[in-house]
């Protein structure tokens, strides 16, 4: 048999086997399914294969690179850490789409044209909304459909955008555009909203704290990162993202500080992490964007593994808010060990996976000059371990003891976390092995004197920060609220003006129908009045005054002759 | 984990003077970082990070204008958690 057919189909169609298994036998196809897949990956040829055509645009299933090869594998890691971590759930609906949307994930990396990209890339879209709809409440069920609407508009995007540049350019086939490209903003637009750039970005933290919580940590692999992907793959070196990406990792650090939700916390880091990778795509030199599809490959893992531990806080304390927890490392001392592995791997400690991958990008910054934008991503580094690295170990595991006791999580979820832990520290151990599957040759040494020197003091003190303003008592408390973002707009302001139209509409209606009508049943009561049974045109009138008439008419007729 | 689970256990971090140790050594490996600077002579690519202490005090300093301005948003853009449910 030829292993040239997607390997996305592994994970899409063994996921219709799953409703059809239970128990062991079921756990055990989840974890076998991305084993396997892992396996044809390694099999399959550089190249591109697949090739179809569709109203007479050639159409290639599947293009092997470097790039797609390393997006990948580290999805399908990821699709194998998320099926250890949910074992313990008998959802179907979950694990079915689980699979599936890690399915179309992949098989969005490795489309070759544009229309296989949006077919893939709704397939994540439709799959990824049952895992926030599978926590089953109401609040959920209106942010799956929020969700829904942002992730398929831009699907749509893409798929205007593709259209436009195919009449022009007479071909779909994914590769590098340039702005002045027809369609290229549309399809700009559509990786803008799935890499969350900012006011696209707040169906991330709207959503993502809503969904289960397997289905947080299965949502934090895919759509940003295929957001990355994409973006490399089209709009590498395009100057604008350089904006782009630094404001986006200064502004969410900010709400991150005063958000009370740990996984709202971590949807806010989310987008600050993918602020880096977006700068070093739009720097554009090798170093960076090999920085930034490193730190997309690092990031998998950590903030999954972030997720995790606050998924498993959630099933045993009921709750992931800051002011509810504390305490917790008494009854969970292995998810708070994970959760500081993934704080640490983010913060971008020395020996963990942040550390190798987040500085090329910051290296590449300097290198071409952006000081200012240098200056703004070490502000954001400094901030991301204030708010992921410290924050939510401190507010979920310590701080003051909340009084709650619980069971430490279920032994599929610390292995998971534990595997997870075991990557993140083997990349920032042996970064050689990750730099070796760039796309582009790497000569970059993260471990020099000044490097990690440079880095300690700058956590050191953020950290030393963190302490003071807390025995101070200057740092903001943990409160329950929500923060007004840009969701506002369409969560407030929209839906008043929506409904402001609506009963405006109403009004005017009233206002034009109320005398017509008043007119209209005059005119039918004059009419009724006339011709109705009872009216004068429509009585029945005796045969004499007719021959009374015509004797009148005769005679008159002849006096008239006389005269 | 049974006795973990125990209301009553104290925990080493329960001793306020404990988390004050933890606190003070903080400071020591922060100065002693200070005193490396002093030993190494950081290769930076952009001259001003070559200042002593440099990234100590940007990431201090950062973090805390952090935290204030954050506080600040906070005036500005905090609800009630049932905000929009209402």
């Amino acid at each position: 048999m030829s292993v040239e057919f997607p390997t996305a189909l592994i994970l899409i169609l063994g996921a219709a086997l799953v409703p059809l298994l239970r128990g062991w036998l079921r756990s055990a196809w989840l974890l076998i399914l991305p084993l396997l897949a892992f396996a044809h990956l390694l099999a399959l040829p550089e190249g591109s294969f697949g090739a179809i055509e569709l109203f007479g645009l050639p159409l290639t299933l599947v293009r092997v690179d470097r790039l797609s090869l390393l997006f990948g594998y580290v999805f399908l890691l990821a699709a194998f850490l998320n099926a250890l971590y949910a074992l313990h759930s008998r959802d179907t609906v979950q694990h079915v789409a689980m699979l599936v949307y890690a399915g179309s994930a992949l098989g969005a990396v490795f489309a070759g044209d544009l229309l296989t990209l949006f077919i893939y890339w709704e397939g994540t879209a439709v799959s990824s909304v049952l895992l926030i709809w599978a926590r089953r409440t109401g609040e959920s069920y209106r942010a799956g459909m929020r969700y829904l609407v942002v992730q398929l508009l831009s699907g749509m995007l893409l798929l205007a955008g593709a259209l436009l540049y195919a009449q022009h350019s007479g071909s779909l086939a994914f590769e590098h555009f340039t702005l002045e490209q027809p369609g290229a903003w549309l399809m700009l637009l559509a990786f803008g909203i799935k890499c969350a750039f900012p006011l696209l970005h707040n169906w991330l933290q709207d959503a993502y704290p809503e969904a289960t919580e397997i289905g947080t940590v299965v949502l934090s692999a895919f759509t940003t990162k295929l957001g990355i992907y994409a973006l490399a793959r089209g709009f590498a070196g395009t100057e604008m993202l350089v904006l782009i990406g630094t404001v986006m990792t200064a502004f969410p650090i900010f709400y991150a500080v005063i958000e009370n939700d740990l996984r709202r916390v971590l949807a806010y880091s989310v987008n600050n992490q993918l602020g880096f990778m977006v700068a070093g795509i739009g720097l554009g030199t090798e170093l960076a964007l090999n920085g930034a599809v490193a730190h997309a490959f690092a990031d998998i893992l950590f903030k999954a593994l972030l997720f995790m531990s606050m998924g498993a806080v959630l099933l045993r304390a009921g709750t992931v808010k800051g002011s509810e927890l504390g305490g917790l490392y008494k009854s969970m001392p292995w998810t708070a060990g994970f959760c500081i592995v993934g704080a640490a791997s983010i913060s971008a400690f020395p020996l963990f996976s942040g550390f190798v991958t987040k500085s090329m990008i910051m290296a590449a910054a300097l290198e071409e000059g952006h000081v200012v934008v240098w200056l703004v991503l070490l502000f954001a580094s400094a901030g991301v371990f204030h708010h992921a690295g410290i924050k939510i170990p401190y507010f979920a595991f310590f701080a003051h003891d909340s009084g709650i006791r619980c069971k430490e999580a279920p032994l599929n979820m610390l292995a998971a976390m534990a595997l997870a832990a075991a990557l993140c520290i083997g990349i920032g151990c042996f970064p050689s092995a990750l730099y070796s599957l760039l796309p582009w040759p790497v000569d970059y040494v993260p471990y020099t004197a000044s490097h990690v020197l440079s880095q300690l003091q700058l956590l050191v003190f953020s950290a030393l920060a963190f302490s003071v303003l807390m025995r101070t008592g200057i740092y903001p408390p943990e409160l329950r609220s929500v923060n007004l973002d840009f969701d506002w707009v369409y969560r407030k302001l929209g839906r008043g003006m929506a409904l402001g139209v609506i009963e405006a509409s109403a009004a005017l209606y009233r206002l034009a129908t109320v005398p017509t009508e008043r007119l209209l049943r005059g005119v039918l009561a004059r009419i009724y009045r006339h011709h109705g049974p009872e009216g004068v045109l429509a009585r029945t009138w005796p045969t004499g005054s007719m021959v009374l008439w015509v004797a009148i008419l005769l005679g008159a007729y002849l006096v008239l002759y006389y005269i | 984990m049974s006795e973990n689970n125990a209301p009553g256990k104290r925990y080493w971090l329960d001793r306020s003077e404990n988390v004050t140790l933890i606190y003070r050594a903080l400071w020591v490996v922060g100065i002693l970082l200070l005193v490396a600077d002093l030993v190494v002579h950081r290769h930076e690519e952009i001259g001003f990070a070559e200042v002593f202490g440099f990234y100590g005090l940007y990431g201090f300093f950062a973090c805390v204008a952090l935290v204030l301005a954050a506080k600040l948003l906070r005036k500005l853009i905090m609800r009630p958690e049932d905000y929009y449910e209402r």
